[in-house]
């Protein structure tokens, strides 16, 4: 990777340490017993800081996944340059995309 | 069959990091689509739900939990390397992420009954 | 009686099998040069210390890069089998002998060379030996460009491009030195695509390093430098 990009990978990593921990936290103990919509949805509806922590994870998820991705494709296949890079900005946009639209979809509708 | 030069506790925890990173960019996207099933209201959610709750899906859920664990304990381990100069290089400390995150799937299999 | 099965050919070729007797204290270029004096005097090799202190008879042991004369038979051919094979991510020229100037050329293309600058120094520099910079450099001057990390690198394997843990390790043990004017295209040299960011923390170079450097931690701090220049908006 370019420097850029290392260094937005490390920095999202920092943040995801901090989501992901949080994340498994909330999920391991509400999935006791069971998970149904309703339950989901009645603590997430209308929390906006509970919406604030997830679009952060969201964006950070967007950074980190496509440039680790990048690096495997580069590493493991015969494909790298532009086009490579392109295809990896459409998969971080795509992701950034799908996940504000599932937060709207939680926590907004 | 694995080369000689691979049987070392570096080489296994960059492996192990790099195969469940790419399996989560892959559950990623599906995890935002069942998601945002909850657009068209808790019932389309509960819907889709319902589907997932077969045996090989709760396996996979399982693998995904367990999968993000282990990127994250072996991602924190290359972190505390690269910013903290942390020289651990034993099997043991490969065995602690290795263990935390089976922990955590522990975790998941007994609550998600 | 020991067998041998040794690589003949360039990037093409087959393995080719001896018969070698063991003997006491026997090392592996002890087998190499009686296959080659004894045998078959068409077989291709380096050498020339031969008491580790040279790094030329650097070769694939059974799968692992390792200099050949400090490597025991006793030690690595337990069940009386050896596999000599030329060093990885290197072209061979011939048999067991490979060309080293990929290596070099990414030494050089990654700085590892000292900068004085435009201006020589108008005295000595005083650099105690326990600063924590001489401590980082001193960790990793004692490289002798042997090419067992490079040979042992996966990155190296995969992307041909990757400047390697030994011309990293070198950069590293410069921009610690304190006289060196040259830190700003180093380290823009070993901050691109091919540089320190490559490294996935795999450890081969340092698990196999014959003289227990550790450029693992060298491309660490390589990093370290890179985040902090870049956090505070230098390039």
């Amino acid at each position: 990777m370019t420097a850029a990009l290392f260094v937005a990978q490390r920095l999202s990593a920092i943040v995801l340490a901090i989501a992901v921990a949080a994340h498994l936290g909330t999920i391991l103990y509400a999935v006791r017993g069971g998970l149904t919509a309703g339950d989901i949805l009645a603590r997430t509806h209308g929390n906006a800081w509970l919406a604030a922590f997830y679009a952060a994870f969201v964006i950070a998820v967007a950074v980190h996944a496509p440039i680790g991705l990048r690096n495997v494709l580069r590493e493991w296949t015969a494909w790298r340059g532009t086009t490579l890079d392109l295809v990896m900005a459409a998969f971080a946009l795509g992701l950034l995309a799908l996940g504000l639209r599932a937060i709207v979809a939680v926590f907004v509708a | 069959m694995i080369r000689a030069a691979h049987r070392q506790p570096g080489f296994v925890a960059a492996l192990a990091h790099r195969l469940s990173g790419l399996a989560l960019a892959i559950f990623l996207p599906l995890h935002f689509l069942a998601l945002a099933t909850a657009l068209n209201g808790a019932e389309a959610l509960d819907a889709f739900l319902a589907v997932t709750r077969n045996p090989f899906v709760q396996a996979s859920e399982l693998g995904i939990v367990v999968a993000l664990a282990i990127h994250m304990t072996l991602g924190l381990r290359v972190l505390a390397i690269e910013l903290f100069d942390f020289r651990e290089t034993t099997l043991a400390a490969l065995s602690a992420c290795a263990a935390c995150a089976f922990a955590v799937g522990l975790v998941f299999l007994l609550n998600a009954g | 009686m020991l067998s041998v099965d040794v690589w003949r050919g360039t990037r093409e070729g087959r393995f080719q099998a001896f018969q070698v007797p063991r003997r006491e204290n026997q090392t592996v270029l002890d087998v190499v040069t009686e296959i080659q004096r004894e045998q078959d005097p068409t077989l291709a090799y380096r050498f020339a210390c031969r008491v580790g202190m040279c790094g030329s008879c650097a070769m694939m042991v059974n799968g692992r890069p390792r200099w050949t004369c400090r490597t025991r038979v006793s030690e690595v051919a337990g069940d009386g089998h050896l596999r000599l094979e030329p060093l990885r991510n290197l072209t061979v020229v011939k048999d067991l002998a490979v060309e080293m100037t990929q290596f070099f050329d990414k030494w050089r293309d990654a700085k590892g060379f000292f900068e004085p600058g435009p201006q020589p120094a108008k005295e000595f520099a005083t650099v105690p030996p326990a600063t924590p910079e001489r401590q980082a450099a001193d960790a990793g001057i004692e490289c002798i460009g042997c090419g067992v990390c490079y040979s042992a690198c996966d990155v190296v394997a995969w992307d041909k491009d990757y400047l390697g843990p030994a011309a990293l390790n070198r950069a590293w043990t410069l921009v610690n030195d304190v006289r060196d004017q040259g830190n700003d295209a180093r380290l823009r040299s070993v901050s691109d695509d091919n540089g320190c960011v490559a490294c996935h923390t795999h450890m081969s170079c340092t698990k196999f390093c014959p003289k227990a450097i550790a450029p693992t931690y060298a491309i660490a701090g390589l990093k370290r430098t890179v985040l902090r220049r870049a956090l505070r908006g230098g390039r």
